[in-house]
């Protein structure tokens, strides 16, 4: 690249940043939040299709069309309803719990009615973490689809440290527990990066490999080394010294996942827009070139963007086995390492994007199993939902041609440059 | 080029060449620790040449080998051609491979079946059909990406074409109509991937990933709700029978292995061969491969970049389509969630482990099939392999492939990357 090209591509950026800044906040929320609303209204669609009172009230449409139409509304609204009140709690149980409590010290209604919604805050813990890992690694200009792997040995880590060790004090055995997680999910990504700085194998090939080498890892450790006593493929349970704590009695698993998952997001936003190491990550990430002519290492640097980036996905292990399962079973992510990838897109990579982001999902994701017992509706609707919501966060083209409104497309960042380079 | 651009690269393809000679000696020690020490002078392993239930087959005796002279002949041949290497270089990376993947193999199986019986041709039978689902999902690779469109969607597009196909061959009582409408979806997911990335130029590996997503989501939706309370009228087709082809399918070995198979494996080997001849022999596979490598020299010259690609795309996803109904109307007739069980990615590493050319994706296919079917076999022998590792196997060959240090993976030089005007 000449001088000149250089000079050109600095210049485009930065009429491209300006013209960013004029389009403000607003239209950086707006496809997000009509790429999430348009999702739940085709998710509602899909509801009203699949349930058998609103298709037979179709079926009479000539006789009675407001039929149709209240009976597929029904569908959608009990659907949704269950799916938020099974995610948010009833404030009216909220408000009995306390009154009942502050009468008689009572405290079993009022920690019912606040179940669902500590819920959501546990399932929204590792989606923060996760959603972090592949924002992060965006920032770089990497892609890491890893997450899903990262996330299982990051779990399996955390989880030996917490059974494995008996009769050390908390304040050594939980951190060196988390520490675990985060150094485990760091070497898994690490390896991948290591093989992009050197060797210029794409990291989408190679993250993916080693998600496939994980699970089979994983399944070998849950059926042998690491097995617990039982019949099930299951790891032992953690000792209580490496327990995240709890804030409130059972059942509510609401514990210091939570925040920590939110220092953690502070500390990323902090590290990527407040300090040398970030500006550089976002410097390579934006235009490797200009950033290895300016002096940086592109090489350390896309190293150090998968090593964190996978310490942030195995984070992610941690806090689940730490603060909600405290054991590690077969098929335990439930895809939180890919519904990651979404988060990071909703969320545009910020790290407080990708929080919001991941309340939502967390919302979403907890609400679904009582949508599934009491509206009969299957938990994979959120998955479809989902994957709507990225392809129009992706593509926001969509968005504006069915809201037909004009948004900046200034902001629409180049996620990977080919496929081998 | 300048003569120093031309004196690295040399320099870079002498160190590839002593790199590679180095890594094939330490197979051939690697064969002598792992397999001739753990051996006995005069044990002979036997292997089964007959098909049990092939009827008309010429039969022929099985065929008894001599443990230790056979092993010492296999490494014979991986250190002179390690030594050949060395001092010559080999020009055909892909015989050299696969010679030394074949001896390998080879001397893995004389070991594991030494002073035992082992049904060779049943070996090969199973993995040729473990190999249809992968090779046909290395094929839509191929395809698509030789016209620099990256596809990670295959998993969601086998998932959605597997359901489809089952489900409308239930209905209509008829497995071709299935195979055609499997055929169909595939087309039109792949056809939506392809509107995605080339009009609204969505990053190719994000809308891959929604797609997979949603293929997830939307199959195990309709599975939960429909599928599983319903099997006899909608999840329940009945497979394909084999067909024995007249004539070839008496002659010993290669008559059981090849030519007593249902359609869907028949219709895999016939697109190996028509898309090997259609990408190398024919205009369309020069302007896709045009498309693929420079597609502004392509435009230049007159050939619709955006049509090759959308083209290719769409003919991939019928492929992925094919592979898709191998799973339910080609294996077991009934669809079960999530059962494509990341065949979708394993075509993936078989496309670039294939070097991108469908006779090597096909030949990969084959290694990764035999891979998947030798854990059931190991267990009948009593080798105390756990199975996990040897499922690992093609993931991390592939992740080696990928560093260039040995063999080359050269991709289509555009690909990944959406073509502007």
């Amino acid at each position: 690249m000449t001088d000149n090209e250089v000079k050109e591509t600095t210049e485009k950026k930065k009429s491209e940043a300006g013209e960013k800044h004029g389009s403000g906040l607003i239209d950086n929320l707006l496809v997000p939040v009509l790429a999430v609303l348009t999702g739940l209204i085709i998710g509602g669609i899909v509801i009203a299709i699949s349930n058998d009172a609103s298709i037979t009230a179709w079926g009479h449409f000539f006789q009675d069309p407001i039929a149709a139409f209240k009976a597929s509304w029904d569908a959608i609204a009990t659907g949704y309803g269950a799916l938020f009140s099974g995610s948010l709690g009833k404030p009216a149980n909220m408000i009995a719990g306390i009154q009942q409590y502050m009468a008689t010290g009572d405290s079993k209604a009022m920690l019912k009615s606040f179940y669902p919604i500590t819920e959501s805050l546990v399932t929204a813990t590792p989606y923060i973490f996760a959603g972090l890992a592949v924002a992060l690694g965006f920032k770089g200009g990497l892609f890491n689809i890893g997450a899903e792997g990262q996330f299982y040995i990051g779990a399996l880590a955390s989880a030996y440290v917490g059974y494995s060790i008996i009769g050390m004090p908390w304040f050594f055995h939980l951190p060196l527990a988390i520490l675990a997680g985060a150094a485990a999910g760091g070497v898994w990504g690490m390896i991948p990066g290591i093989l992009k700085a050197k060797f210029g194998a794409h990291e989408v090939v190679n993250t993916i490999m080693m998600n496939y080498v994980a699970f089979r890892l994983s399944d070998w450790l849950l059926s042998g080394p690491m097995k617990s006593s039982g019949f099930r493929p299951v790891t032992p349970t953690i000792e209580a010294s490496a327990e995240l704590p709890r804030f409130f009695p059972d059942p509510l698993r609401f514990n210091w996942g939570f925040p920590l998952a939110l220092a953690v997001a502070a500390l990323v936003y902090w590290f990527l827009f407040k300090t040398t190491f970030g500006f550089e990550i976002r410097a390579v990430g934006a235009n490797p070139d200009a950033a290895k002519y300016s002096g940086m290492s592109v090489v350390r640097n896309i190293i150090l963007i998968m090593t964190l980036s996978g310490a942030l996905a195995g984070l992610a292990g941690a806090a689940q086995v730490l603060g909600t399962d405290h054991w590690v079973g077969q098929g335990f992510s439930a895809g939180y390492g890919f519904d990651s990838i979404a988060l990071a897109l909703l969320g545009k990579s910020n790290p407080i994007g990708v929080v919001l982001a991941a309340l939502l999902f967390g919302v979403l994701r907890s609400g679904a199993t009582s949508m599934q017992s009491l509206a009969g509706i299957p938990i994979h609707i959120i998955s479809i939902i989902q994957g709507l919501v990225i392809i129009f966060v992706a593509a926001p083209a969509i968005i504006r041609g069915i809201y037909h409104i004009r948004i900046g497309s200034a902001d629409e960042t180049v996620l990977t440059r080919g496929w081998g380079k | 080029m300048t003569t120093e651009n031309l004196q690295q690269n040399k320099k870079a393809s002498n160190q590839r060449q002593i790199i590679t000679g180095i890594v094939l000696l330490l197979i051939g020690l690697l064969m002598f620790v792992l397999f001739v020490r753990n051996t006995q002078a005069g044990q002979q392993a036997t292997f089964g040449m007959n098909l049990s239930n092939d009827a008309g087959t010429i039969v022929i005796p099985d065929l008894v080998l001599p443990v230790q002279q056979s092993l010492y002949a296999l490494i014979t041949i991986v250190v002179f051609l390690a030594g050949w290497q060395l001092a010559r270089g080999i020009r055909s990376m892909g015989l050299l491979v696969g010679v030394v993947s074949f001896a390998f193999v080879a001397s893995f199986l004389i070991w594991a079946t030494k002073d035992q019986a082992f049904n060779l041709v049943g070996m090969m039978s199973s993995s040729l059909i473990s190999a249809t689902p992968i090779a046909l999902a290395a094929l839509c690779g191929v395809i698509s990406e030789r016209a620099a469109v990256v596809n990670i969607a295959i998993e969601g597009i086998m998932l959605l074409s597997a359901e489809a196909a089952v489900v409308s061959a239930t209905v209509s009582h008829n497995l071709w109509f299935g195979l055609f409408i499997a055929i169909l979806t595939g087309g039109l997911i792949a056809g939506v991937h392809a509107i995605l990335v080339i009009r609204f130029k969505v990053d190719q590996i994000v809308s891959g990933v929604a797609i997979n997503i949603f293929g997830t989501g939307a199959t195990s939706f309709i599975s939960s709700r429909y599928l599983e309370k319903h099997i006899d009228t909608l999840n329940n087709s009945g497979t394909f029978q084999n067909i024995s082809i007249p004539l070839l399918s008496k002659i010993p070995i290669l008559g059981p292995v090849f030519f007593q198979n249902n359609i869907v494996v028949y219709l895999m080997i016939i697109l190996v061969v028509a898309i090997h001849i259609l990408l190398f022999y024919t205009p369309w596979g020069l302007r896709t491969r045009a498309v693929g490598e420079h597609p502004k020299a392509a435009d230049t010259l007159g050939i619709n970049v955006y049509l090759m690609r959308y083209v290719n795309v769409i003919i991939g996803g019928m492929i992925a389509g094919l592979g898709g109904a191998y799973f339910t109307i080609g294996s077991v007739g009934r669809f079960d969630q999530d059962m494509t069980a990341g065949k979708g990615f394993i075509g993936l590493a078989a496309m670039i482990f294939g070097n991108w050319n469908p006779i090597g994706a096909f030949s990969s296919s084959l290694i990764f099939g035999f891979a998947d079917s030798i854990q059931v076999k190991m267990q009948i022998l009593g080798i105390n392999i756990p199975s996990e590792f040897l499922q690992m196997a093609p993931y991390i060959v592939t992740m080696i492939v990928l560093t260039g240090l040995i063999g080359r993976a050269v991709m289509p030089a555009a690909d990944g990357t959406p073509y502007e005007k």
